[in-house]
């Protein structure tokens, strides 16, 4: 019985299965190269890169399974970490405030974009278009130039191990507690993405709102006949995608102390975040796929990125061989075509 | 008293009523502000005409895709590959060289759109990156002519009876365009292959040879850009195309073109393309600073959208 069950799981997360194969056996590999590999160190300096595009990468996974698109994720990022490099420092009381504050605005934009999909009756990605120009515009109104101020300890508590974590503020004998010693050496935002994801996205997927979400990704016009919610659904997978952006961008802010408007930046986290939830499984016509896949598909293509330091590459073939490992990654999909028995069914 | 227009023609009715708008708040600010009127003027308006030109084409290529239900990410990078190469080459074999590169990059995205079915989004978009990764490996090492030629330069700066050439090319862009969707077998295909592909092939058409069709026009349409955008701006430069991509979109869009494919007329890309570069080219005159011109710009698509551009409701 557990067996048939875990065919059957295998079976339909194919795509999930074969990214999270891939990413272990690139990242372990990395680790047996690097020369201070499977230390923390390594650890911590990799989950730094990677935790804004797995955020990023959460964001675009909701849109994605309603079988839409948001190209505004990586300008939602850029508006709330310029946000937050004016609220994040101060008293511990300013500093939870200003981090709320923060992501309380960018699933505030996720709601708006939500709200002119569902009651203008806009394409997602067009609407996300125009409304990532908004995002972008206000992220410059907030800070016209780079810079900003961020909470110091907050910046080295949130960016080290654990254990250096308890150490900054001092509980749990400053980090040498005998029950702190099993998770001592984890990165700190590898326990924020892995928080994020169980609090905020496993939840939201078993709810009926959440089931939603797949159900119009698969067929909106039944979803829609058997008196599932799906305007309360898409609006809610919006603000959450929201959310999800404000995490990165909020994240993004306390690595670097700074805020940026960068608009080329932006544009390459949400074409970065189409990918890497692609990579991790998720299907770009709806309904298939999980944001856990997207985090997954966001380490694949940091990991990628890392094996330049280590090997010997010559450093300006980076965007190429990241390009190929793409496009070969993406045209495993096309086995599908010789699996089909009737041709109709390629054309959608 | 009631006007009637045809569903197909309002927003290309509405988008041109609002370009007047646009003409005449922009007059009202230079009239209160300096006392003259220049974006009347023929030399503004010509102008104007001129560096919208670069958008133009790559919207023109954009809406073969868009109206297959599809879409084309990888249009920066076309261009500025294309641009490249044909600085490189130089020369004679420039031009060419430019449509060359712009032909292999659309029989790549066909292929792979319309034989291998996987979705334009992702497949495009790593195209553009694998065109990128070409690029910088190329000309990251040692710096390569990257000079235009004086067919480009002729092409982009020169005047021809005192109406930039550039326009020109626009024009004869823009009239093979319109002529392959209105009186063509392929832009029929187009439509049918754009509204129900299956349904279409069932209708004996070659869908996969005219997403192929599709991508290849739009790919030289790309590459046709960056060899204009050479010429304009002397040289060929790394992020060139970087600018068109979003903007072609939205004039196909606001032109009245259904992202999801099957509906859609040239002439309103026409009027999307000049309703963006004439928005911008006002911001720009009254100073608007970068923050409220993406704020502005953003607004105007939802607005023009949710007057025109709204979907069906969910009814089955």
């Amino acid at each position: 019985m557990h067996v048939a069950n875990g065919k059957r799981w295998l079976f339909q997360n194919l795509g999930f299965a074969s990214a999270l194969l891939l990413l272990l056996a690139l990242y372990l590999s990395y680790n047996m190269l690097h020369p201070r590999g499977f230390s923390s160190a390594v650890a911590v300096q990799n989950a730094n890169e990677t935790a804004a595009i797995a955020f990023v990468a959460m964001a675009q996974t909701l849109p994605v399974l309603l079988g839409g698109l948001d190209l505004s994720v990586g300008a939602v990022m850029t508006l709330t970490s310029c946000i937050a490099s004016h609220l994040v420092n101060g008293s511990p009381a300013e500093i939870l405030f200003g981090m709320a504050l923060t992501l309380l605005s960018g699933t505030a934009f996720g709601l708006m974009n939500g709200l002119i999909v569902v009651y203008g009756r806009i394409q997602p990605i067009i609407a996300t278009l125009a409304t990532g120009a908004i995002a972008i515009g206000l992220a410059l109104l907030v800070r016209p130039k780079p810079g900003g101020d961020v909470d110091g300890d907050l910046n080295w508590a949130l960016t080290n191990s654990v254990y250096d974590f308890a150490e900054t503020y001092g509980f749990a004998d400053g980090g040498n507690a005998w029950w702190l010693q099993p998770i001592a050496n984890i990165p700190v935002p590898v326990i924020l993405v892995a928080l994020v994801a169980i609090l905020v996205w496993v939840p939201f997927r078993r709810s009926v709102t959440g089931r939603t979400v797949y159900a119009i990704g698969s067929a909106e016009g039944p979803a829609f006949m058997s008196g599932l919610p799906i305007h309360r659904a898409k609006v809610a997978a919006f603000a959450i995608g929201g959310f999800f952006a404000a995490c990165g961008g909020l994240y993004l802010a306390i690595q670097t102390s700074s805020g940026n408007a960068d608009i080329q930046q932006a544009g390459a986290y949400t074409l970065n975040s189409i990918a890497a939830v692609v990579l991790g499984g998720t299907s770009l016509l709806g309904g298939v796929g999980s944001a856990i896949g997207s985090i997954v598909g966001a380490m694949i293509l940091r990991v990628i990125s890392f094996y330049f330091r280590i090997l010997d590459i010559d450093p300006l073939l980076q965007p190429l061989i990241e390009g190929i490992v793409l496009l070969v990654a993406v045209s495993f999909g096309a086995f599908r075509t010789l699996r089909v028995k009737n041709k109709l069914d390629l054309f959608r | 008293m009631r006007f009637s227009i045809s569903a197909e023609n309002r927003p290309i009715a509405i988008a041109s009523l609002f370009i007047v708008v646009i003409l005449l708040a922009g007059t009202a600010y230079t009239l209160s502000t300096t006392g003259n009127a220049p974006l009347l003027s023929p030399k503004y308006l010509l102008q104007l005409l001129q560096t919208g030109s670069f958008l133009g084409i790559c919207a023109a290529g954009m809406m073969m895709v868009i109206l297959l239900g599809h879409i084309d990410l990888s249009i920066p990078w076309t261009l500025t590959a294309a641009a490249m190469t044909a600085t490189a080459v130089g020369g004679e074999l420039a031009l060419p060289t430019a449509l060359a590169v712009g032909l292999a990059v659309g029989l790549l995205n066909g292929f792979g759109v319309a034989y291998l079915r996987i979705p334009s989004m992702i497949f495009t978009l790593g195209v553009d990156t694998v065109l990128r990764g070409l690029m910088v490996a190329q000309t990251g090492g040692f710096a390569p002519q990257d000079s235009a030629t004086p067919l480009m330069l002729f092409l982009a700066k020169d005047r021809l009876f005192g109406i930039p050439v550039a326009i020109f090319v626009w024009a004869a862009v823009s009239a093979v365009i319109a002529i392959i969707l209105t009186r063509t077998g392929f832009g029929r295909s187009i439509y049918a292959t754009g509204s129900r592909e299956g349904a279409a092939y069932l209708s004996g058409i070659r869908t996969r040879s005219v997403i192929v069709g599709a991508f290849v026009i739009s790919s030289l349409c790309a590459a046709l850009a960056g060899v204009l955008l050479t010429g304009y701006s002397a040289k060929a430069y790394q992020g060139m195309g970087n600018a068109f991509l979003l903007p072609a979109i939205a004039a196909v869009v606001l032109g009245g073109t259904h992202i999801l494919g099957g509906r859609g007329r040239y002439s309103g890309t026409l009027v999307g393309v000049i309703l963006i570069v004439l928005l911008n080219s006002v911001l720009s005159i009254m100073q608007m600073p970068e923050a409220g011109r993406q704020i502005i710009y953003g607004a105007v698509i939802i607005g023009m959208l949710l007057v025109y551009g709204r979907n069906q409701r969910v009814t089955s």
